[in-house]
């Protein structure tokens, strides 16, 4: 059952003809209460059309309760989800054009997969049946079709998920860890299928654990930590933004430590094989090196490295990056890095 | 063609085939007449029982239905439609389908009502099913002869065939009643058997309270005693009271019961699977 106070609700909003103009996802101020625990807090978000868009955080971050929103499967305590300008809540034709799925794809174990498809095509109508064929062929399970989906692997599930949301021929994918529990071969294929898809022309909005993976596929991603979005924007410019990535060694490590997580400018501070990592820009680092010495704590290495969105998802999602307010990236035209304090 | 209740209603069914449930329901409710007419076959010829029809079910092939009809009430017929109505919504619950369903082009309420339907489907065939069996093995074992009315006159053999199958219909108002109960366990509990061992306790519980003592003046407004409602059909001339009351009964029970898992369906959260 719903939670948390009644939402306002637009009355005919998810009737109504979609709006040609409106991007495929617009989400604003977007809460999910459950009693005490905010899963979902005020988040901010919008998919442009031909984006790949990563929805990235830990577990628990409240990604998959965004995205059950965004599909209409529950009701916001607060805040709406617009999908090209329609609200999910009100109405499944706020779906038209929109498909995917959350957590694992679920179908009838008793059933075959093509009877699955049959049964989803049924529901969906506007000739999805005739799309039966490729979408089997697409994701490489046409001899495999006649099989009870019971017997499935758990791969061939996330295949049949991908088939089973091509029937209704989308401009919008929403997947939700779709490589998760896949060996490298069934990532590499999902990789390779959604790239296909984009290239087509269709939006995806992906949530991820595989930030690499996200950061191949993904030209926009928004980062969530405990509910609350901690950026949104490129990748590209939240890389630029975030400044370098160094790696510290010291005569003295445990102090340079203290050093670093006091030290102005500088972000994501961790120890990671031996060596004090940080992200910082060249002054920082300067600054930094300056403050080492006064500390006693002599520099024996400190290189600059290639920051990876693993590095910018730690530094943003992490407790301590948290505490810091996330100050080290910085935001620039077009990307939104939100305070742990507050929303933009 | 553009999906409705009807798409959801054939898909239902068409789901029924390949559950092993179904067939336990339906297995039981042919089943259960042909036990009870081996065991008619070995009785020992001068002991009765001391209930309607009793007298007459070595007679008349076609008091083995009205038997069948008088004692699963109890529990039989209530447990083999929770069978299907408890699990159709706490099914979906435990195979994660619920999500997948809900994300393609029906309303909730179109869902709602296919499911319902196909619910009430399964339980017009199960004692649709009994019965027949039930006229048939006792037809074979007692002979297609006619009966004698709850007041005593004789009735034909076609008329009383025909009387049995209405009387199968009068039974379908407090069926259906048992189905709503299922279908709000079903989508309140999320768990199957927590909602067919659910429906089956309060159509229990209304019996216990039938037979508790100083209890006679609600006797009339149970579920359990709308269950022979169709004994009025039964008397000479016939006696439409029961059947009347039965109507409204039922409706009293079953109405609001359909209207709360109609609601708890349309505005749940479905946050598992």
């Amino acid at each position: 059952m719903s939670t948390g106070a009644p939402v306002r609700r637009d009355g005919d909003a998810g009737s109504r003809p979609a709006d040609p103009g409106a991007p495929p996802v617009q989400v604003r101020g977007l809460v999910k209460r459950y009693g005490e625990l905010t899963a979902v807090d005020g988040v901010d978000l919008t998919v442009h059309a031909g984006d790949v868009y990563g929805y990235l955080g830990p577990n628990g971050a409240g990604k998959t309760t965004s995205l059950r929103m965004m599909l209409g499967l529950i009701r916001p305590t607060a805040g709406e989800v617009r999908l090209f300008g329609r609200d999910p809540t009100a109405s499944v034709a706020a779906l038209d054009g929109v498909a995917g799925f959350v957590e694992a794809p679920t179908f009838y174990p008793y059933l075959s997969a093509r009877r699955n498809l049959e049964l989803l095509a049924a529901f969906d109508g506007d000739g999805a049946s005739a799309r039966i064929d490729t979408a089997l062929d697409t994701v490489e399970l046409g001899g495999r079709a006649r099989d009870r989906v019971g017997g499935y692997s758990h791969g061939m599930r996330q295949r049949l998920g991908i088939a089973a949301a091509l029937l209704r021929a989308p401009r919008l994918l929403i997947l939700d860890e779709p490589a998760t529990g896949l060996d490298p071969a069934g990532m590499r294929d999902m990789r390779r299928l959604i790239r296909r898809l984009a290239d087509e022309g269709m939006t995806v909005l992906l949530s991820s654990h595989l930030l690499a993976e996200v950061e191949e596929l993904c030209n926009r991603v928004a980062i969530v930590r405990r509910g609350r979005l901690v950026y949104e924007g490129e990748i590209a410019q939240l890389k630029r933004s975030a400044g370098t990535t160094y790696r510290l060694r010291t005569t003295d490590d445990e102090r340079a430590l203290a050093v670093c997580r006091a030290q102005r400018g500088l972000s994501g501070v961790r120890v990671e094989r031996g060596h004090i990592c940080f992200a910082a820009d060249e002054q920082a680092a300067a600054e930094l090196s300056q403050a080492l010495v006064e500390s006693g704590a002599l520099i024996v290495a400190l290189a600059p490295e290639t920051v990876t969105l693993e590095d910018l998802f730690f530094s943003l999602t992490e407790e301590d990056a948290a505490a810091a307010g996330s100050a080290a990236t910085l935001p620039e035209p077009d990307a939104r890095v939100v305070a742990a304090e507050g929303t933009s | 063609m553009n999906p409705g209740v009807a798409t959801v209603y054939r898909w239902e069914l068409f789901k029924l085939r390949y559950q092993k449930r179904t067939y336990l329901g339906l297995g039981a409710a042919a089943l259960v007449p042909i036990l009870f007419v081996v065991a008619l076959h070995f009785r020992h010829p001068h002991r009765g029982g001391d209930f309607a029809f009793s007298s007459y079910l070595t007679r008349s092939g076609l008091a083995v239905p009205l038997v069948i009809l008088l004692f699963g009430a109890v529990w039989m017929f209530p447990l083999i439609t929770a069978l299907v109505a408890g699990d159709i919504f706490a099914s979906e619950d435990h195979n994660g389908t619920l999500k997948t369903v809900l994300t393609r082009s029906l309303e909730r309420h179109q869902i709602f009502a296919g499911k319902m339907l196909a619910a009430a489907t399964y339980a017009v065939t199960a004692i649709a099913l009994n019965v027949s069996v039930a006229v048939v093995a006792g037809c074979l074992q007692s002979g297609f002869n006619s009966l004698q009315s709850l007041s005593g006159t004789i009735v034909s053999a076609p008329r009383s065939l025909e009387l049995v199958y209405v009387s199968a219909l009068v039974y379908l108002i407090p069926i259906a009643t048992i189905v709503a109960i299922g279908l709000l366990l079903s989508a309140v509990t999320r768990n199957s058997a927590a909602a067919v061992v659910g429906t089956l306790m309060v159509s229990l519980l209304f019996q216990l309270i039938g037979i508790l003592p100083g209890m006679g003046a609600v006797q009339p407004y149970l579920l359990s005693t709308q269950f022979n409602a169709w004994q009025g059909l039964l008397r000479t001339p016939i006696d439409w009271a029961p059947i009347v009351r039965a109507l409204w009964v039922c409706a009293m029970y079953g109405i609001p019961a359909l209207l709360a898992a109609f609601l708890v369906f349309l505005r749940r959260d479905v946050a598992g699977g």
